[in-house]
């Protein structure tokens, strides 16, 4: 574990973080369905997913861990996709709740098999190796 | 300015995330990916404890948005878990979904007290 990896995932993150924070300011998910944070995560899965297509990308070794693990892991998350199920639940809303939570799911898996059909498993898993998507 | 305090959460939370998959998830292949299942699971009971104990404004996106936000990734998650196929993939989603919203409740549960 180098010095210059961390500190391509903490500048990364604090990148992804910040556009997701600016997303949600400008189109804030309210009550009901999150659709900003089911958007951001759906967007997210799909770049990460999208990575590895690149062999520029694959040829800079810091790349991976700062637009992979550091930028798109900071981007979307998991903890508020929680919290909303969460809060949901809790106001009696289960229908949207169960839809949300499914639905991020499904779409999320999806959007990670297209994106997989423009890159090959070997290069995948050398983005895998440099620890792009963790 | 709150986005630099969200900034300043998740250059916490990222980098914590990356040494926990890095120690945890090993190098095998074939394994899951302990380290990420982890931070997914205890961010999300942060973040529920965070709710309940009513933070607020530039605390919650400091530990909320940014913290727990960088130390959970969902984009990993997905992508893992189609990686692995369908039976490890599963274990994968029933190991990350299930506890993090059981988890976030109680940690909101603990928060409100």
């Amino acid at each position: 574990m180098h010095a210059s990896v961390l500190l391509a995932v903490a500048l990364g993150g604090a990148a992804g973080a910040s556009l997701r924070y600016a997303l949600t300011v400008l189109e804030p998910d309210g009550s009901g369905f999150p659709a900003t944070t089911f958007a951001i995560n759906v967007v997210g899965s799909f770049l990460l997913a999208l990575l590895p297509a690149s062999a520029w990308v694959r040829r800079h070794h810091l790349l991976p861990p700062l637009l992979g693990t550091g930028v798109l892991g900071g981007f979307t998350t998991l903890s508020t996709w929680s919290e909303h199920t969460r809060s949901l639940v809790a106001e009696g809303a289960t229908a949207t709740a169960g839809a949300y939570a499914a639905g991020t799911l499904v779409t999320c898996l999806a959007a990670v098999a297209l994106a997989d059909r423009f890159s090959t498993r070997a290069s995948r898993e050398e983005f895998d190796e440099e620890e792009g998507d963790l | 300015m709150t986005v630099l305090l969200v900034a300043a959460g998740a250059a916490v939370g990222a980098p914590l995330r990356y040494v926990t998959a890095h120690l945890l998830d090993g190098r095998l292949h074939r394994e899951l990916h302990w380290g990420t299942i982890l931070v997914n699971v205890v961010g999300s009971f942060l973040l529920g404890l965070f709710s309940g104990m009513g933070l607020s404004g530039n605390t919650i996106a400091l530990l909320g948005t940014g913290f727990c936000g960088g130390l959970t990734t969902y984009s990993a998650f997905a992508v893992q878990t189609h990686d692995l196929g369908p039976r490890k993939g599963a274990a994968t989603v029933a190991l990350t979904v299930v506890p993090a919203v059981a988890v976030c409740f109680l940690g909101f549960w603990l928060g409100a007290r």
